[in-house]
Parts: structure tokens; sequence; C-alpha cells
């Protein structure tokens, strides 16, 4: 299996899914972000991301509204086609 | 080898001997537990607070067989960490208090999330039932849940409910049942700390034996120790020896990536547990709320339909409740203010003027409100139950970073146009300290229904048919105001830090009628209840000083009193009587009309209105509305500022702050308005 570039989910686009490979940010918002269940190995679906401002996510059924910044410090690889 | 997940403990209950048990409903928010709280308790229940805290503590009691069962309605928590008042009440209710059992409430449409906290709850000692509600909306979006099944993989009884249609109680009771019969087997599967973590662990075991307070299991608290939970590395931090403690501070520094890996392990016991029990056919479809959402998260098209819901909310409730609470001014408090001077015709002048100005002129003025209220709370009540206010908040994101805020707070200032206490305490929900307090500043300026209520009773004096249109002018300008407010302080205070912004959007639903009129009936209630206690007191307060020492207005008390801050009274253009008025609305905003209604008391064969608009110039009006818009604020939002910043510092701040921004506005539309000739 070839491997793909690791992005930030804040780079997907409406539409696309992938699955989280780390969370980045400090301790205390990893700890919020997996008990809100975005953990490693999960496929998240980006609901709607208009290029500025906060985004949505779906994971495990839920949407999730996230600031740029946070979503930032998501990495994820592309679900490929 | 994979142990991880084939551990069960297997414990039967011994049946309950004693007559009354307690039971806690415990989830995540939103999941349903104050609905199946109020279908099991009916109106016999108590809200109160927990102690030392303001979170709501719903209690109530119902009889079932031979037993009574006393009910908790625990607060909604995402999990059992210490990162909000709510989850540290939750946890060591279920710790300390020991409930007989504990029914954790998830949601058939989020079911792995809702899960996360059943995987905390699940380790500990009490019993454990889970109820799955909402299979409806899971439905709804296109799959489906078996309870059954997932009764087999978890080992505790699942419950299959709709509680919004109060399908699913016989169930649950039957259960109930077993469980006080000694019935039940339950054979839990838990979820275990992976390999690698597992030692560290075993490590900590060993370090912290014998000083974690009794009501703290060890193993938990080990485990909340490399979760990185603040409470119990407080908590442990004071009782070891030093030494120790630092051991454990360094092997929690060499492991902080353990939270990561424990909350992942609980999920992967979750996805494991809810693998059979979950039946997607319809994969790919998209569901109601994603239609919805592409126009209410619009950048462009969230803030349309934002404006014209919030636009719709207030016409509601100055096209309905105005013309009902003219009605009840004129046509009930008039005429009563008459019957009781007829009734008390042999009591001395003293009573009746007590009564009739006093009780009936001041409390009875304010009760004309409750219409204006309940529209107000109702339309909020139903645009949070159906799940419109968080997409509010998400369109308000960006505005709210003009503050340094985000959209969180946008959740409590709305909340204010209700009532500025529950706004202030609401402020809970945003997680950084200085975005918090900056909230609770402004969450003053948002006009409350109180205040509003005000504006809407004079506006019609002065302004007639444009009376709607003066006031949502001035509704929206003291939001510009809170606006630039918020910038500004920003800018000095908080030097413009920004927080993270996570929250869920909770799926669309239609809300249930059943708990909306409670809510309406509880809040109704309180405001009544209020009205008969501190504004009777005040009225009759202000009544005496109207009345003293001379029996006559002009040289009374409060006339003193007004002519003493007359000066400042004056750049505003208002007289001793609106000044008073003005200061008697710190006790509570209605006060302003109250005050009004015992001063004017005297001319009854006018309401109240027609007397004021004969009495002052609409410059005078506009100025006195301005004002009141943006005065300190009540004292029971002071009580709560106090209590929630925990500072008299920034109390006092809050309220030198709305001291000059009232002032300076109202003087300036003074002036304004004046020069034009109104
Ligand atoms: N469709 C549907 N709606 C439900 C069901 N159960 C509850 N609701 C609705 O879900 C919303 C939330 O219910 P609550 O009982 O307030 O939830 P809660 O768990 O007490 O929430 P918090 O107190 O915020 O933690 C309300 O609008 C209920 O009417 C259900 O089974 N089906
Ligand atoms: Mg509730």
């Amino acid at each position: 299996m070839q491997s793909l570039p690791i992005i930030t989910l804040a780079d997907l686009k409406s539409g696309e899914s992938a699955t989280i490979s780390a969370l980045k940010a400090g301790r205390n918002i990893n700890a919020r972000l997996s008990t809100l269940g975005f953990t490693p190995g999960v496929m998240i679906y980006m609901t709607h991301n208009y290029g500025h401002g906060p985004i949505v996510v779906t994971v495990r059924d839920t949407r999730i509204a996230l600031g740029r910044g946070e979503a930032q410090t998501i990495l994820v690889t592309r679900e490929k086609e | 080898m994979n142990l991880y997940h084939e551990f069960r403990q297997r414990s039967v209950s011994n049946g309950i001997k004693k007559e009354t048990l307690s039971i806690a409903l415990a989830g995540q928010p939103n999941m349903g537990k104050s609905t199946i709280f109020n279908l099991l308790t009916g109106l016999n229940q108590h809200v109160g607070n927990w102690p030392g805290k303001t979170v709501e503590k719903k209690e109530g009691e119902f009889q079932h067989n031979d037993h009574t069962i006393h009910l908790i309605d625990l607060p909604g928590t995402y999990s059992l960490s210490a990162n909000s008042p709510e989850e540290i009440i939750a946890r060591n209710f279920i710790l300390q208090e020991k409930p007989d059992l504990v029914v954790a409430v998830v949601s058939a449409a989020n079911l792995e999330r809702s899960l996360y906290l059943v995987s905390e709850l699940i380790v500990l000692e009490t019993p454990l039932m889970i109820v799955l509600n909402m299979i409806d909306v899971a439905e709804q979006e296109g799959f489906t849940v078996d309870a059954k099944t997932l009764q087999a993989a978890i080992g505790v009884p699942v419950i299959p409910m709709i509680a919004s249609r109060a399908s699913g109680v016989r169930g649950l009771l039957d259960y109930f049942d077993q469980f006080i019969e000694g019935k039940l087997e339950f054979f839990p599967r838990l979820p275990q700390i992976s390999a690698d973590h597992q030692y560290v662990k075993e490590l900590i075991d060993q370090l912290i034996d014998g000083f974690v307070p009794d009501y703290y299991p060890k193993n938990w608290a080990s485990m909340k120790l490399l979760e990185g939970d603040s409470e119990i590395y407080d908590i442990l931090k004071s009782v070891l020896p030093l030494e120790r403690w630092e051991t454990i501070d360094d092997i929690l520094k060499q492991h902080e990536d353990a939270g990561l890996a424990i909350a992942s392990g609980r999920y992967e016991w979750i996805e494991r547990n809810v693998r059979a029990a979950v039946n997607r056919p319809k994969l790919g479809q998209v569901g109601l709320t994603d239609r919805i959402d592409r126009f209410a998260t619009h950048p462009i098209g969230g803030l349309i339909l934002l404006a014209v819901i919030l636009g719709l909310t207030f016409w509601l409730t100055f096209s309905i409740g105005t013309p009902i609470q003219e009605w009840m001014d004129s046509k009930i408090l008039v005429p009563l203010g008459s019957l009781a001077q007829i009734w008390l015709i042999d009591a001395p002048a003293w009573v009746i003027s007590l009564v009739v100005d006093g009780v009936i002129g001041g409390v009875g003025a304010v009760v004309t409100f409750l219409p204006i209220i309940i529209i107000f709370f109702a339309a909020f009540g139903f645009l949070e139950d159906i799940g419109y206010m968080a997409r509010a908040a998400y369109v308000m994101d960006n505005f709210m970073h003009w503050m340094g805020l985000h959209g969180k707070s946008f959740l409590p200032l709305f909340l204010g146009f209700g009532c500025n206490v529950p706004a202030v305490m609401g402020t809970r929900v945003i997680e950084s300290w200085p975005a918090r307090i900056l909230t609770i500043l402004l969450a003053p300026f948002v006009p409350c229904s109180a205040r509003m209520a005000v504006i809407a009773f004079i506006a019609p004096a002065f302004f007639g048919r444009n009376a709607f249109l003066i006031s949502w002018g001035l509704i929206l300008s003291s939001i510009t105001i809170l606006m630039i407010v918020g910038v500004i302080l920003n800018k000095i205070f908080f030097k413009g830090e920004r927080t993270a912004f996570i929250m869920e959007l909770p799926l669309y639903h239609i809300p249930n009628l059943r708990s909306a009129m409670l809510l309406i009936w509880q809040r109704s209630l309180s405001f009544l209840k209020h009205a008969g206690t501190i504004i009777l007191m005040m009225s009759i307060v202000v009544w005496a000083l109207s009345v003293f020492p001379g029996g006559d207005l002009e040289t009374s008390f409060l006339a003193q009193i007004g002519n003493f801050v007359a000066p400042v009274g004056e750049w505003m253009g208002l007289d001793w009587k609106l000044t008073v008025a003005l200061i008697t609305s710190f006790m509570a905003k209605e006060n302003a009309i109250a005050t009004l209604g015992v001063l004017y008391g005297r001319t009854a064969e006018f309401g109240l209105l027609e007397t004021i608009s004969m009495t002052y110039s609409p410059a005078v009006g506009m100025a006195f509305m301005v004002v009141t818009l943006m005065f300190i604020p009540c004292a029971a939002t002071v009580a709560v500022i106090k209590q929630e910043t925990g500072s008299w510092k920034w109390t006092i701040v809050n309220i030198v702050l709305m001291l000059v921004v009232s002032i300076g506005a109202a003087s300036g539309v003074y002036a304004i308005a004046s020069r034009l000739g109104l």
C-alpha cells in the first residue's frame, strides 16, 4: 500500500473523508477532542468547510464544530477514492 | 494474546431490602435524562442547587410497588474527568453518595460517543443499567440499534426507549423490579488499559497506595492521574509525601500520551460492543440535519436566518405579549384598584394607600409582564430544543472573534435576552477563564426581558405606532454598544487571547410539548415568586419612602433622595421621579415601572401609560429608555457575577462600567433628541 501524504483536518474540502492519524494540540485540548471521539484511526467526514472560519465535521455519527485553529492541530490521511 | 477485552466481572445483585432506594440518572448532554426524569416523577420533583454550586440539582420521588424510588437527575457530562463543575458533581455523587443504581442514558443516534460515559461508569462498583434512548431519531438517520445484542455484548441490561413519546417506560420499571428482587445478574465486560500503559498504571497504583481518600477507588484514582485529571492531581499532591509525589509527577510527565491512549482504549471497547448491534442499511444518505445545515451554517445564509429568527422572536413577544400586558394593566389593575378602594372604605387612609398604590400599583404592574416573559422563554426554549442554538453559536463565531471570544460565548449572551442571571451562570460552557470573565462582563449589556418589557411598556407612551421600530432600534444599539465595549475590553484587559472552539451540533428534532410546558411553568413560577418577594418588598419600601415623613410626595424621603442625585439625572433630562425609578430598578429591572406605578398611582382614573405620556417629552422618554437598558445590573445579577467570578474586583468593574456607559449614552441621546425638538 502506498503511503498517503499527511495533511491537517482544515485542508479537507466539504464532502471529503479522512482517517485521523494524530492529535497535536496540547494535552487539555487533546483530552477534550478524544472524549468526543477524535481518536487515531477513526474515520472523519468534512461536513462543511467554507475555507475560512470554523468548520463542521462528522465523527462517530456526531456533528462537531471546530475552530480552524483546532482543526489545524488534527493530522489526517485522505481516504483513497 | 489479547487479554484486553475479555475481562468480565460477574456480580449478582442481592436485591434491595430497604424501602427507599436511590437511583441516579447519568448521561451526556441532551440524551433525554430530564425527559425520563419528568416521566417517572411527574410534578413530584424538587429543583434546587448542588451544595456550594449553582448547578441545578433535580430530585424527585415516585412509588413503585412497595418501594419509594428516589430519583436524581445528574447534570449532563461527556466524561467523568474534572473538566467542569458538572462533571465533578456527577462523579462525586456516584462515588461518594453511592446510589443503589446508576441508569446511564445513551442515544441510539450518537451511540459510540454517548457510550463513552458508560465506559467510565461501568468500571465503578455501583450497579449499572443502560437506557438506549432516541431509537426513533436513529431510524430517521437511517440505522437501527438492537438492544438485545448490545446487552449481550456489554453485559448489563440495555432498555430501549423513546422517552419523548413515553415509550419503553414499562420495560425500565420491569428491570427496576428485577433489580429490587435480586433477580438481575450483571456480567459486565470491562474496558482495560492497553498493555504498554498497564505497567505504568501498576507503578502508580503502588505509589499512591494508602494515600487515596476512602471515597475514591484506588484503581480509578491512578487511571484519572494518567488521564491528567486536575482535581485528583491536586488532591494527591496535597496528601502524598513530597518525594513520592515527585516520583509520580515524573512518571506522569513521561507519559503525557497516556490520556489519549486511555480514551482510544475506551473507544476500542465501544467499537467492539456496538459492532454487531448497529445495522446501517441505507449508507450514505443525506439526513434531514445535514440538509437544513447547508443553509443554517452557511456563512451568509446562516446569518440571515439568525437575524430573521431573532426578529421573529422579538416580534412575537411584542405583538402578542404587549397587547395582553396593556389589557391587563387597564382592564384588571385599574378596576382592581377602584375595587380595593371600595372594600377598604372603612380602613385607615394609609392602609388604602399601601394596598392601592404600594401593592397593586407596584407588584400588579410587574405581574402584567408575565405574558411577555413567558412568550420569550417559550421561544428561546423552542429554539434550544429543536437544536438550533448551537448553529447560532456557530455562525456567530466569526463576530465573537472580534472580541477575542468564540461562538460558545454567544449562547449565554443570547440567553441574557431572557434574564441576565442564567446568562452569567451559562458562561460555564466557556472553557477558558479570560474568555469567561469577558463574557460575564458583557452579559449585563444584553437587554433582558424585564428591561425589554419596560421599554415595550414605555415606548408606546411616547412613540405610538412607531414604538416597535424605536424599541427594536434601541435594542440593536445596545447590542452594538456591547460589541464595542467587548472589543475595547479585549484590547485592554485580555490582549486578544484566543481559545479553543469545540462544540457539538446536535441533530434537529421536534421538541417535546410536555417538557416545554413544564419548563415554562417552572420559569413562570420562579418569576411570580420573585414578584411576590423582592418586588413586593421593594414596592412597599418605595411606597413608604414616598409617604414619609409628611404624607406628601413632594417633600417625602423619596423626593429628597431623588433631588440629591438630580444633577446627574439632569444630564439625561430626568426629573427626580424618573431618577428614583431608575435607582429602584437596581433591585429588579421591572421596578422601574413599579416605582412609576407607585409615584403616579394617585391619578387613578388614567392608566399609568397615559399619565406618563402627558408628563414627559419624547426626548426624556428616549433618554430614560436608553439609561434603563444599560443601567447597573440588577441585584440578582450582581450576586451571581460575584459568585461566578469569585471576586469583588470584577464585580465592581462591571458595575462601574455599566454606570459610565449607560449615563454617558443616555446624556448623549438626550442632548441630540432635544436638539431635534423631540
Ligand atoms: N425524538 C426524540 N426526542 C427525545 C427523546 N428523548 C428526549 N428527547 C428530546 O431530546 C431533548 C433533550 O432531552 P432532555 O431530557 O432535556 O435531555 P437531558 O439529557 O436532560 O439534557 P441535559 O440536561 O442538557 O444533559 C428534548 O427536546 C427531548 O424532548 C426520544 O426518545 N426521541
Ligand atoms: Mg437535563
